[in-house]
């Protein structure tokens, strides 16, 4: 071995395996932990991620709900409107064809899709559900939802060839006790009631959504709200990277004067519950890790009060004080490593495990996957802590005044 | 008679202690050791003989006057010179051996040499075995430090001593530790190495004979130099 301090540092290793072997320890369950829950942090991140887009589109445009301005100018008369409300204004979005075709042509854009949305009665005898259907092209719908992965019964083709045909959510059809084939009635907010035939039942696995959506063709949704056959009142676009929605968000908002809401908007609830948990989690592995750091702290600082007469006599023939601090880091590293190793070993192996842990309803198995990312994460933070409480009862050591020693 | 070439060379060195009280315990000592002297320092507990091997060691660098090696200001130098300065020209060799115990004596014996980095790792395990056989240690060799008994161990710190082929070898009680037998042994090695190898030896003693039949005594009290010359 070239270098005499590594070798120092080895034959200490070696001589106190079993010290040793507990930092090192100490590092593999801080660095596991840190290991299996940020993965499961992420794991169901990215579960409740894709949840939402099974029926959010990364960007939503449609016209908001608009309130009377209080202060009207007519001439010289000057009219003062003292409890402004809402308008009660349609919610038609004017020329949807252009807007929608302006916003495919954004580089970003993926899809864009148009919809008419409307609050619905579903009645079967004297049962009625409440909820929302959306009056789609279910072939684009289907193009960006994926829809036809959740139909329980019939196709998403069923209902393109019968414009008197509906697929309802699992909850409604269990709710209201009827099957694929059926007849329900259905009535809109504005008085229109219509039997439509059950082409297709779906389920997302989002109790919201089964309980209480439907999907009818777009000339059916019009028709039930009295519009015309180019009423649109909501446009949908998903984007190349949902993650960077705000930014397209708001340069779509420079084409139109409606409201354009990304999903983190919409979903600012769900988001603010899982940033959170990552924090929480966070913390608490990081603790972990800090408090493994402890431990190599601790193991080395006794070595060093043991090895005390060692350091001086490598001082009194001419080692430097960067030597002490050489080899007792690279002690430091080689416990680190040995621990960061075992501990990504022992991690995966929770991660393992996890994975094979079936939850049940639409979760499945857990959530949890092996991220490399998140492995070099934990393996380079592991290094960094181990080097870091290595590094000052190094220098303590590189401090040692070896006369003081040798008097004694 | 012949102009002998100054190693070493102390001018009014004077050192306080702080703790428990201020006090003197070097009192602007000077003296001069040459190439080739077996330099043996002696006096009563107290008197500042330590104290002032300490400071020519280069460890203690809380002094004050000057210092000298070769002609050369030593006070003053940073601390990584002062190593580099240790590692190259001098040699220890303590009452309490301070051999590291989980390496074998050869290896004691290379680690500073292999901080030198003058020769291959090879070549200075082979000089260090050369020192082990020199000594009569070379059935030693590889077993551990602190398997060895006490006069083997201080054979074995004088090999260390020795491996960089220091201008100095500064020793605190070499002896102190050992028994008449072993003192004769390691009498004879520094005797040897003053004449033979051209060597300056310092050594602190307590040892009257150890003394006597050295080159030159300084004889320390009250941190001054009470007799400096043959005894």
């Amino acid at each position: 071995m070239k270098n005499p301090n590594l070798e120092i540092a080895f034959t200490h290793i070696v001589a106190r395996k079993k010290q040793t072997l507990i930092a090192a320890l100490g590092v593999t369950i801080g660095l596991s932990v840190y290991l299996f829950m940020n993965s499961l942090t992420s794991g169901f991140e990215r579960f409740q991620t894709a949840e939402t887009f099974k029926s959010t589109a990364h960007i939503k445009i449609y016209k908001d709900d608009e309130r009377a301005k209080a202060l009207v100018s007519s001439g010289n008369v000057e009219t003062m409107i003292v409890n402004p409300q809402v308008v009660n204004s349609s919610k038609e979005l004017i020329n949807p064809e252009q807007l929608v075709n302006s916003v495919k042509k954004e580089p970003y854009i993926t899809q864009a899709i148009m919809q008419v949305d409307f609050a619905a009665f579903y009645n079967k005898g004297t049962a009625q559900v409440k909820g929302t259907s959306n009056g789609v092209n279910i072939v684009d719908y289907n193009a960006m939802f994926n829809t036809q992965k959740y139909m329980k019964a019939g196709t998403i083709a069923d209902l393109q060839n019968n414009k008197n045909g509906i697929i309802l959510g699992s909850g409604i059809a269990d709710k209201l006790g009827v099957r694929l084939g059926d007849n329900i009635s259905v009535a809109s907010s504005v008085g229109v009631t219509k039997n439509l035939e059950i082409v297709g039942i779906f389920e997302l696995g989002s109790s919201m959504v089964d309980n209480g959506t439907s999907y009818v063709n777009i000339s059916t949704a019009q028709q039930f709200l009295k519009e015309s056959p180019f009423f649109v009142n909501t446009i949908y676009a998903n984007t190349i990277d949902y993650n960077k929605s705000t930014e397209y968000m708001h340069s779509l908002q420079q084409l139109t004067s409606y409201k354009v809401e990304d999903w983190k908007v919409i979903n600012a609830d769900i988001l603010a519950g899982a940033t959170t948990r990552k924090m929480m989690f966070g913390s608490i592995s990081f603790a972990i890790l800090v408090v493994a750091a402890f431990g190599i702290y601790n193991i080395l600082s006794s070595t060093i009060s043991q090895k005390i007469n060692d350091i001086a006599i490598l001082k009194a023939t001419g080692y430097r004080g960067s030597d002490v601090i050489q080899i007792f880091l690279t002690e430091a590293l080689i416990m680190g490593l040995m621990g960061s190793i075992m501990g990504i070993l022992l991690g995966s192996l929770l991660i393992y495990l996890l994975q094979h842990v079936y939850v049940g309803g639409p979760v499945g198995y857990f959530p949890i996957g092996f991220e490399i990312p998140i492995i070099a994460q934990s393996f380079v933070l592991g290094l960094l802590f181990t080097v870091l409480a290595g590094f000052f009862p190094a220098k303590k050591a590189a401090n040692v005044d070896p006369v003081s020693i040798f008097r004694k | 008679m012949e102009e002998r070439k100054v190693i070493l060379e102390s001018k009014n060195i004077s050192k306080y202690f702080h703790e428990p009280s201020t006090f003197q315990v070097l009192k602007e000592v000077s003296f001069k050791a040459y190439e080739g002297e077996f330099l043996t320092l002696v006096g009563k507990s107290g008197s500042g003989k330590s104290t002032l091997l300490y400071c020519l060691s280069t460890m203690d660098t809380d002094y004050g006057g000057e210092l000298y090696m070769l002609n050369e200001k030593i006070t003053g130098q940073s601390p990584d010179q002062l190593s580099d300065l240790r590692n190259q020209s001098i040699g220890f060799i303590f009452q309490f051996h301070y051999l590291l115990p989980e390496f074998t004596c050869l290896k004691n014996v290379m680690l500073p040499a292999l901080k030198l980095k003058k020769y291959s790792p090879k070549e200075i395990e082979e000089r260090a075995y050369e020192k082990l056989v020199a000594l009569d240690l070379h059935e030693q060799a590889l077993k551990p430090a602190s398997k060895l008994s006490g006069g083997q161990q201080q054979r074995v710190s004088i090999a260390r001593a020795l491996i960089n082929d220091p201008k100095i070898i500064l020793c605190d009680e070499p002896t102190g530790n050992l028994d008449s037998k072993n003192t004769q042994i390691v009498f004879d090695i520094f005797k040897q190495l003053s004449t033979e190898n051209n060597q300056t030896i310092i050594a602190v003693t307590h040892d009257n004979d150890f003394a006597k039949a050295s080159d030159r005594t300084i004889e320390m009290s009250d941190g001054k130099i009470l007799i400096n010359g043959k005894l």
